[in-house]
């Protein structure tokens, strides 16, 4: 073993489980990629190209070389940043994805901080009332939330709220008349018209955000709810909360002062799987609500069978996973003396 | 017997959905001595002391009388029992593996025990912490305050739930098997602390526990409880002259260093020893 100072170890370990994590990832889309019934030379040069045309760009494209070598083109090129182009848009995948990319952020974060703030303080309600009317209540609020299907709501929600009443704006990231109107500088709506200072642009955006944000919330916050509850009930089981009692200390300095600080580490793990699911899964609502993110490039990129953009996108997903991973796993260290 | 800090006459307690009372026609009074309870595993001995804090939520507790000092634990409010938890009775539990939250620094589980009852800064309470650890025989306090749990020993552990618990100065102390889970070479060192600690200060003391020669030799008197029944009271000093043949059979199934090394005798169980003898205290 080597001699590390004691904080350098275990970071040392993380970043080799996340490299071979990665390469695994890269093993996974490059497997992807030889084997979708897709003939990438073809969806280059098009049906009509002479025997010649298809040769050179076959040879260009590294196909006949042996397998291996192909994986290790492919590394240099992803070490690089560079993914290839989009045979649907005919940009680099890249610069695709860095626009599309920032929408589905925007919308899955202000989702999932609506999902937690909801579901985390449900959830300990519940688990503290257990089996009274407030855990009944919740339960059915949470239980509504998990079996709507996203696309309905979202539809009912558009109905109700944009059409019926005109509490909020409707399909699309900011009213038709603005868009446009503010440069796009780091492709987050809010940020950029708040740089620009534009505040009407701001408003607009944040009145188109805020249904398909609460609906996206309000069903991860069922799972987050639900999962909050029964970490609760494991730890008000535990002796250390009779001490709690026995000390005196109110329900509510038990509870939270005392409880919840050791589901942290559980709740921690849970919303960030909820906060990746979000990203690469906003798929229907971003449908429903013609939202320009990466769930619509993605669907669309798949439907074309544009193999680049695809690969990269599944990349992309991987990579997000791993990111939020290591976040917790950081963040375990800040919540538990014991892993540090 | 000094007044007494605590009466307890007919306490009967059933869990919600038991078919037997875990405890019933239990009497009892306590003055600023040690009495110990013992029992084999489900005699309804853990259940008197949680009962006492009322921290059963989900038991009946009935009895004729149950008085601490001025206070009546039957009938007092969720709100007064807080105010005396913690401040005038506290509970020492049996395994600080599981019993202090493994989150929190030690010294900060002590001082909230003060900071949950009396207005002061809170480096008032952590001097007062500092102090208590000292009482408790902790040779740095300053480093075991800043301790984890994980960190410390279940000895120091034990002195530590101690400290937290003698710290507001209470009148009564319930010690619930406070060193089942220690070490059999810290076992004597903490009940020492304890004992010192509850004869200086005057404490009136509840010793929970299935060791009999334990209770024998650190408390004054002793119930033995039986099926949810107390069914005998003696002072400790007359524990070989008992005359309920339940205490008699846990007597004669101790083993004894250098004695005969013939089978113990095994413990009897009679139904109708759930009634109390006659004629004892």
């Amino acid at each position: 073993m080597l001699r590390n100072p004691g904080w350098l170890s275990p970071l040392l370990r993380q970043a080799g489980t996340i490299l071979v994590t990665l390469l695994g990832l890269l093993v996974l889309t490059f497997v992807i990629g030889r084997l979708m019934p897709v003939d990438p030379v073809r969806a280059i040069v098009g049906e009509e190209a002479t025997r010649e045309v298809y040769e050179h760009v076959y040879q260009q494209l590294g196909l006949d070389r042996p397998l291996w070598q192909q994986f290790l083109m492919y590394l240099r090129d992803v070490a690089s940043l560079d993914f290839g182009t989009s045979l649907r848009t005919g940009q680099p995948v890249l610069q695709d994805i860095l626009h599309v990319l920032p929408a589905t952020i925007e919308l899955a974060t202000f989702a999932i901080v609506i999902g937690a703030g909801l579901g985390i303080p449900l959830g300990v309600i519940a688990a503290v009332k257990k089996d009274r009317w407030q855990d009944h209540a919740i339960r059915v609020f949470s239980l509504t939330g998990h079996s709507m299907p996203i696309f309905w709501t979202g539809m009912i929600g558009l109905l109700v709220f944009y059409a019926a009443l005109g509490w909020v704006g409707g399909a699309g990231r900011m009213d038709q008349f603005y868009i446009g109107l503010v440069p796009d500088v780091t492709g987050f709506l809010l940020i950029d018209s708040a740089l620009a200072g534009e505040w009407d642009v701001f408003r607009s955006a944040v009145n188109h955000l805020i249904l398909p944000a609460s609906l996206l919330g309000y069903s991860s916050s069922a799972y987050i709810c639900r999962m909050t509850r029964s970490f609760m009930l494991d730890q008000i089981g535990q002796e250390y909360v009779t001490t709690a009692r026995v000390k005196g200390l109110s329900e509510r300095r038990t509870i939270w002062g005392h409880a919840f600080g050791n589901i942290r580490v559980q709740l921690v793990t849970i919303v960030a799987l909820a906060y990746g699911a979000l990203l690469e899964g906003a798929v229907l609502i971003e449908t429903v609500f013609a939202w320009p993110g990466f769930g619509q490039y993605l669907t669309s990129v798949l439907r074309m069978g544009d193999m680049n953009a695809l690969m990269t996108c599944v990349l992309l997903v991987g990579v997000i996973f791993i990111a939020l991973n290591l976040i917790s796993d950081l963040l375990y260290r800040v919540f538990d003396p014991r892993t540090r | 017997m000094t007044t007494p800090i605590l009466e307890v006459e007919d306490l009967t307690i059933r869990y919600r959905g038991a078919p037997q009372p875990a405890v019933q026609g239990a009497s009892f009074t306590l003055g600023r001595e040690r009495l110990g309870i013992v029992g084999e595993s489900g005699s309804g001995k853990s259940t008197v002391g949680r009962a006492l804090m009322r921290l059963l939520p989900t038991a009946e507790i009935g009895a004729a009388r149950m008085q601490f000092g001025r206070t009546d634990l039957l009938t007092a409010s969720e709100r007064q029992m807080r105010a005396l938890r913690g401040n005038r009775m506290s509970m020492i539990l049996q395994d600080p593996k599981f019993s202090l939250n493994p989150i929190r620094r030690c010294g900060e589980q002590i001082a909230e025990a003060c900071l949950a009852h009396e207005r002061m800064s809170k480096r008032a309470a952590k001097d007062r912490a500092l102090a208590m650890l000292e009482a408790v025989q902790i040779r740095d306090p300053q480093l075991v305050y800043d301790r984890y749990p994980h960190q410390v020993s279940g000895g120091m552990g034990q002195r530590i739930m101690i400290a937290m618990m003698l710290l507001a100065g209470p009148e009564l102390v319930i010690a619930d098997e406070p060193t089942s889970a220690l070490d059999v070479t810290v076992r004597l060192e903490v009940l020492k602390i304890l004992d010192g600690l509850v004869r200086e200060k005057g404490i009136g003391l509840i010793m929970i526990s299935h060791d009999l020669n334990l209770v024998r030799n650190f408390c004054d008197r002793v119930l033995i409880m039986y099926a949810g029944r107390v069914v005998e009271t003696l002072d400790a000093a007359e524990l070989d002259n008992a005359r309920h043949p339940y205490t008699r059979g846990l007597l004669a199934a101790q083993p004894r260093i250098g004695g005969s090394r013939d089978p113990l005798p095994v413990l009897e169980r009679r139904p109708e020893w759930t009634r109390p003898m006659e004629g004892t205290a």
